[in-house]
């Protein structure tokens, strides 16, 4: 952990017609510290993600990364600094094979060589396999992606950003979609890549038992703003969190 | 596609204008055609369809012409070159605009820029000729003037090596890095630009390929005949190369010829026999094509070829198409 700030947000709004996704948001992203972003549906989280990787402009505000204001640059530039996603909805490519799908990211990433190269033999191609085995994927390798079931496919789609060699990567809500009893499995083989990639990321979650486990930090949206934000022992334990954001309950 | 299915295809190809009689100008026509096919294809992989490429075919055809007339003859390879060349350029100057636009947006742009040159062709009579077009010198090969009968059989398997090495390449571009992000634009392009890659300009790229490989056509096309005229940009003509990309198999690159093969063999045979009704029975072919055999002829090939090895085909048709 380290108080070396990453990404700083300032005064970030942004509204669709009457609804205000982000009412002036200002927040600083840690290296080191990965953060979890909990909130209601409809809060704002993904629209944050959206504007902190460049695909939406915000109206207002700016987004400092790496000494420059970032803001609605596009997803392709801050892809190449350092900047990488995966999606709520896994965004894959349908016809492919998920070792293809891991082997365009690596292309992207290193440039195109000589032009009729076959994509399983370009250079990087062993990074592919050292991805997958990293995720416990291996496995998969070879089934097309429109196969496999949605938990799998985020995992993939995590590993097609990893290998664009981030450091920063924004995950939104990489659990949701897999059966409850193998979240802490997924999370773990998550959690340890980004600790092996050296990777600082920012998760949007819904389950409590993986805010707690595995966020160095949370911060809690509602309507567009960031209300709370702490260690998850205090956050989780907030009887206005609780309230407001948890419905009630634990 | 299996190599040995592949070589074999070509031999028979190479032998068949000595065993069927007179074909071989009907086989360098489908061959020529099936170059142009082959970049309509190209652009399939990406989803996109265009309506207008006869127009990259027309300007090579007319840059050949035009070689011929200003420079007494011309040269085989040389006005093939300049052909592709040209098709090539003007590729990158329509792409720069079309790349921008999807579907029936995309299809329809490149239709009427096509229509637009194809208007130039006829009004700018004193340069084209206007609808009666140009005549085709015959040009000579690596400087040996040729008798039609001898520049005949030359052009035929000039033709037939250009297929050969375009599929090769072809199949080569499509597999690379470069080919299978111009495949992910059918997929997911927020995924592309999230690599970083912009789809556009693998588009673009992908649209140069494409629209070379339909002036390579039009070149060859344009001696063969020894005319060019505007309808060689006519929207019909365009119409045909999808027509025909469909009935062959957009899913890979042997699909172009195999389907210009068929497609030139049933139009020449049929309007013998049955004059008017050649039309009716393509579009009958085609019909039974899109309905039977979604992957094209050339997948009901592949697909008859592996049931003689195997019981059933395993494969899905998704993991099949271009996995030659
Ligand atoms: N492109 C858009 N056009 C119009 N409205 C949008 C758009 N994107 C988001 N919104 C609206 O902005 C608000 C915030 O949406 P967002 O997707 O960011 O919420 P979220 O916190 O990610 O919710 P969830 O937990 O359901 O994923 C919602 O009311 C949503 O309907
Ligand atoms: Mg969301």
């Amino acid at each position: 952990m380290t108080d070396q700030v990453m990404m700083d947000v300032q005064g970030l709004e942004i509204r669709f017609g009457g609804v205000v996704a982000a009412a002036g948001i200002n927040f600083q992203i840690y290296e080191g510290r990965n953060l979890a972003i909990i909130g209601p549906n409809g809060a704002g989280k993904t629209t944050f993600l959206n504007m902190c990787t460049g695909y939406l402009k915000p109206h207002a505000g700016k987004i400092i990364y790496e000494g420059e204001d970032v803001a609605g640059i596009g997803p392709r530039k801050l892809v190449k600094k350092g900047v990488a996603r995966a999606f709520q909805i896994p965004q894959l490519f349908a016809e492919h094979s998920v070792r293809e799908n891991i082997l365009m990211a690596v292309a992207a990433a290193s440039g195109y060589e000589a032009p009729l190269t076959r994509l399983e033999d370009i250079s990087g191609a062993s990074e592919a396999d050292r991805i997958l085995e990293m995720l416990k994927c291996s496995n998969l390798a070879e089934r097309p992606v429109q196969e496999l079931p949605e938990g799998q496919r985020k995992l993939i789609d995590i590993g097609v950003a990893l290998a664009l060699k981030p450091r920063l990567l924004f995950l939104d809500e990489p659990t949701s979609g897999v059966a409850s009893t193998e979240k802490f499995a997924i999370l773990e083989i998550i959690a340890e890549a980004l600790e092996e990639e050296n990777v600082t990321s920012v998760f949007v979650e819904h389950d409590e038992g993986i805010v707690e486990r595995f966020a160095d930090e949370v911060a809690v949206w509602n309507r567009g703003e960031v209300l709370y934000r702490g260690t998850p022992q205090d956050i989780l334990t907030h009887p206005d969190v609780i309230r407001d954001v948890m419905g009630g309950h634990v | 596609m299996k190599p040995a299915l592949f070589l074999a295809g070509i031999l028979l190809c190479a032998i068949a204008p000595w065993i069927i009689p007179n074909s071989q100008v009907l086989l360098t026509i489908a061959l020529s055609k099936g170059l142009a096919v082959l970049g309509v294809i190209v652009l399939l992989q990406a989803g996109q369809v265009s309506f207008g490429h006869a127009l990259f075919y027309a300007i090579a055809a007319y840059g050949t012409a035009f070689l011929g007339k200003y420079f007494g003859g011309g040269e085989l390879f040389l006005a093939m070159a300049i052909g592709t060349i040209s098709a090539a350029l003007a590729g990158l100057l329509v792409g720069l605009f079309v790349v921008r636009y999807r579907h029936i947006f995309f299809g329809m742009l490149n239709l009427s820029v096509s229509m637009i040159f194809f208007s130039i062709l006829e009004k700018f009579y004193f340069i084209t000729g206007g609808s009666d077009g140009l005549r085709v010198e015959r040009p000579s090969v690596l400087g040996i003037a040729m008798e039609r009968g001898p520049f005949e059989v030359v052009l035929f398997y000039v033709a037939l090596v250009c297929a050969v090495l375009a599929m090769i390449l072809i199949h080569r571009f499509l597999s690379s890095p470069l080919g299978n992000h111009l495949r992910a634009i059918k997929s997911n392009e927020v995924r592309l630009e999230y690599l970083g890659v912009s789809p556009r300009l693998v588009l673009l790229k992908g649209y140069i390929v494409s629209a070379a490989l339909c002036g390579l056509g039009g070149s060859l096309m344009a001696v063969t005949l020894g005319v060019v005229t505007p309808e060689y940009a006519w929207w019909v003509r365009s119409g045909e190369f999808v027509f025909i990309a469909i009935l062959g198999g957009s899913g890979s690159v042997g699909g172009a010829f195999v389907g210009a093969l068929v497609y030139e063999g049933v139009r020449t045979y049929a309007s013998a026999f049955a004059a008017d009704v050649w039309q009716l029975i393509l579009g009958g072919v085609l019909l039974v094509v899109i309905l039977f055999a979604p992957k094209g002829l050339i997948g009901f090939i592949k697909q008859r070829k592996a049931s003689n090895l195997r019981p059933r085909s395993s494969k899905s048709a998704a993991g099949e198409a271009l996995s030659k």
